[in-house]
């Protein structure tokens, strides 16, 4: 696909990671901050390509695993009414709620059902008058469009039947979390491409300032990350911290007016409960005030759900790099990728999912007692 | 360039980020959920924990495509699948072809040329007779196409609402040629992995044509009865280790299997698997792993070094063999694991896929 | 998060007053809602995140990320690779 195919070029690969191998001269630790950069350097190994000194810290970028547990319950809870079809993204299926996910509750009769775009749902709630249509609305900036158009058209043309589960989060927030944690240890951030795309530049240049950090904006293709490294470790070098665009052809610096107008009519920031992180303040959308009638959790009473987690691993040091996955004491025993307990083993391209393949294969090279596990 | 220094001075996060916390973990599924049918982990762990203890037995046991044994002198292969495919007609195909062709390929995949198979109806009240009659049709040409006869059949109707139009379940029988040895326990670190041709096909052409899914695309399933490649196969050698066909779970579930099965490590080139254009953009969007969707009319062998070369031009000079390509190899390291070389020259551990495959956002 | 990708718009048109189109992803053909680049046109390539285009793919500048790459390795090709060279340059300061 033209776009994509330039981008995994394998001998261009090699000039980046020569360069970045020529450029680099003391440890860094890098964010990225999105799931699907972590998807990119995973599929490709690209960490395992890059020099020792540059380390790769994966952010909580991944929407479906932050997404909190209360509202995963809620959505479990509309989603087992008899009156319902809930429609979400694929990846939101396997989730676990506190007793069950989505997969479980289709077992139970639930009508649940995956679909590529918000719209389909839509598609479906007209196709279904008699019947309450639910989506299940998270994701980033990137995301926030689709869904906040798909709630505009349902006023517009008058859909009754259809509504939002909103869980929508915010990156500058949780930049500005990650940083102002006292444990903190990242020194540069790449950010998430098409956040950007939608929302611009705008919000990174005081980050950055703030917090004396670079931040590169990223696409997902292999060259785009390196690129991104590239870009992040020559200012880190040079000591500068300033914000960059290392993904022109799809970022302007004032990212989409349009999507921006929308968002700011259909939803409000609010503050928001992050799955394995806690609650950041402003760090959300919810629906607006005039579109609060589309807002499933009024719509189904779903409000009152509150549920607490118990702590029970550590991924929180782990997504700050300060622990490695195997130094948790559930890791690889009552938390695997088949019973994640955290959101770093949630999602295939989580740091401990992702560590946990590795380990696997690290440990049957080498016998396990020449290499202890903590 | 930032207006943000104009904004009131908010209420600063306190964080501590070695204070995050996890979510409690789900240990059990009370239920069957869509997963243990996905052809991946789910499913093995259905197999081993319900129904290999439940039915004891050794042939069982073997968790093979097809139970091998001797009977009245003759080394047969027996083998049951059952289908539930939506839609029931698809670009390529429809669920008949799948149920004559899946079968003779679970047999073909021990080496046995197909001979008979019986075939279930589960007809939901109300489907339509042109429905049945284009299912009845599709099987019959497809069985005359693979040299196979349907011997058997039994119909049971369920009520409006308590299926998708039709169900189908085939069972086959066939004779092993004589020094034909095919299972996992076969193979050996150096044997070259061959897969005969493009992966993701069937997948893709079924998931464009799904309801929530749909997109346009230029394909249509590779759904075919693999008997004759086979035999072009073990004209060449007898002597080959072990055939999968990688259906549910693609190219990745049934090379996890084989690694399993055999105790050895498999290697992948990922540059050199075959994955059409089509198939690799609709993963992309989807946010898919080629190697994990269905197939329908492929295998992948694991052959001895030294009969590679000579078996791949026969898989080639066949019809339904003329995309075959070595992909790997078996490796003694990383016994049961399979490790894929990318395509920058990392590499990355090929998991078992849990349950079925899922479009992604992130 | 984000999990989008290039397509090449095809066809326009208005359906329920929304701007609508059909979008090429490298022979995978979906529909894609242009409400938010309205001024897209026939012909050209748009990120696109589940149904939606966001923004206008700018052709010039991968165009000049792509050469940039290609001129890392000409500096190197003219100059040696770095990393070999102070490797080199180690060695024979042991020596």
């Amino acid at each position: 696909m033209k776009y994509i195919d330039e981008f995994q070029n394998p001998e261009l690969a090699r000039r980046l990671f020569d360069e970045i191998r020529a450029t680099v001269t003391r440890p860094w630790a890098l964010m990225e901050v999105c799931g699907g950069q972590t998807h990119t350097i995973i599929r490709h190994g690209i960490d395992q390509l890059l020099p020792d000194e540059v380390e790769l810290i994966h952010g909580p970028g991944c929407p479906v695993c932050v997404t909190p547990l209360e509202v995963i319950d809620k959505a479990l809870e509309i989603a087992a009414r008899p009156d319902v079809i809930f429609c979400s993204f694929g990846d939101m299926l396997r989730v676990p709620g506190s007793d069950r996910d989505l997969f479980q509750v289709r077992s139970e009769g639930g009508d649940v059902r995956v679909v590529y775009s918000p719209l389909d749902a839509l598609k479906i709630a007209q196709q279904n008058p008699h019947r309450e249509v639910v989506f299940f609305g998270i994701g980033f900036e990137t995301t926030a469009p689709p869904n906040a158009m798909t709630v505009y058209q349902a006023r517009k043309l008058g859909i009754p039947n259809f509504s939002l589960l909103v869980s929508h989060v915010r990156v500058p927030p949780a930049i500005e979390a990650i940083m102002t944690s006292p444990s903190c240890r990242v020194q540069a951030f790449l950010a998430a491409g098409h956040v950007c795309s939608v929302m611009g530049m705008g919000e990174y240049p005081e980050l950055a300032e703030r917090f004396k950090v670079p931040i590169v904006v990223t696409g997902f293709e292999p060259l785009d990350i390196l690129e991104g490294i590239r870009r992040t470790v020559r200012q880190l070098e040079r000591g500068e911290h300033t914000v960059d665009n290392a993904y022109p052809r799809a970022v302007r610096p004032e990212g989409n007016p349009a999507a921006q107008a929308m968002l700011a009519d259909v939803f409000e920031v609010t503050d928001r409960a992050w799955r394995g992180i806690g609650t950041i303040p402003a760090s959300g959308w919810r629906l607006s005030e005039r579109y609060r009638d589309y807002d499933a959790e009024h719509r189904f009473s779903v409000d009152g759900i509150t549920t607490r987690e118990p702590a029970a691993c550590r991924s929180g040091e782990v997504l700050q790099g300060l622990i490695k996955p195997n130094e948790c004491p559930s890791f690889g025993t009552t938390c695997t990728p088949r019973t994640p307990l955290g959101a770093t083993m949630v999602s295939s391209e989580g740091a401990c999912a992702a560590y946990y393949l590795y380990r696997r294969l690290g440990v049957t090279a080498t016998p396990l007692e020449a290499s202890p596990v903590v | 360039m930032s207006d943000t220094t104009s904004q009131s001075p908010r209420h600063l996060p306190t964080v501590d980020i070695s204070g995050w916390t996890c979510p409690t973990p789900l240990r059990e599924t009370p239920r069957v959920v869509m997963g243990h049918g996905g052809g991946g982990a789910l499913s093995a762990e259905l197999v081993q924990q319900i129904f290999a203890p439940a039915f004891g037995g050794e042939l069982l046991a073997q968790l093979g495509d097809s139970a091998v044994f001797s009977l009245g002198g003759l080394r047969l292969a027996f083998s049951t699948d059952s289908y539930v495919v939506r839609p029931l007609f698809f670009p390529g195909g429809s669920i008949g072809d799948l149920a004559v062709n899946g079968t003779v390929n679970d047999l073909a995949m021990s080496g046995a040329r197909a001979a008979y198979l019986s075939c279930g109806f589960i007809l939901e009240e109300g489907v339509e007779m042109p429905v049945v009659a284009g299912v009845a049709d599709a099987m019959g040409a497809a069985a005359r196409a693979a040299g196979v006869e349907v011997a058997a059949g039994d119909t049971k109707v369920v009520e409006a609402g308590h299926g998708d139009g039709v169900y189908l379940n085939t069972a086959g029988i066939g004779l092993i040629p004589p020094g034909v040895d095919l299972r996992p326990q076969r193979v050996v670190p150096g044997d070259v992995v061959i897969v005969s041709g493009d992966i993701g096909v069937h997948g893709v052409a079924i998931m464009s044509v799904r309801e929530g899914l749909e997109f346009g695309v230029e394909i249509e399933s590779d759904c075919a009865a693999l008997g004759g490649l086979v035999q072009a196969m073990l004209a060449v050698t007898p002597d080959l280790h072990v055939l999968r066909d990688p259906t549910r779970g693609g190219l990745a579930a049934a090379l996890n299997e084989i690694a399993t099965a055999s105790a050895t490590g498999v290697v992948i080139n990922e540059r050199a698997i075959p994955v059409p254009p089509a198939v690799a953009n609709a993963c992309a969007i989807l946010g898919l792993d080629p190697m994990y969707v269905a197939n329908e009319g492929k295998l992948v062998a694991f052959v001895p070094r030294e009969h590679a070369d000579a078996v791949l031009d026969a898989m080639r000079a066949h019809p339904l063999g003329a995309g075959a390509a070595v992909i790997g190899e078996a490796v003694a390291a990383h016994p049961g694991m399979v490790v894929a070389r990318t395509l920058l020259g990392g590499t990355r551990v090929v998991d078992l896929p849990l349950g079925e495959q899922l479009p992604r956002i992130c | 998060m984000c999990l989008a990708v290039p397509g090449k718009v095809m066809e326009i048109e208005e359906r329920d007053g929304t701007r609508m189109a059909t979008v090429d992803f490298g022979g995978v053909v979906k529909e894609v809602c242009l409400e938010y680049v309205p001024d897209l046109a026939v012909g050209e390539y748009a990120i696109v995140h589940v149904g939606f285009a966001l923004q206008r793919l700018d052709e010039e500048s991968a165009r000049r990320t792509l050469a940039l790459f290609e001129e890392l390795g000409l500096l190197q090709e003219e100059f040696g690779d770095p990393w070999e060279a102070a490797a080199e340059a180690g060695q024979e300061a042991g020596q």
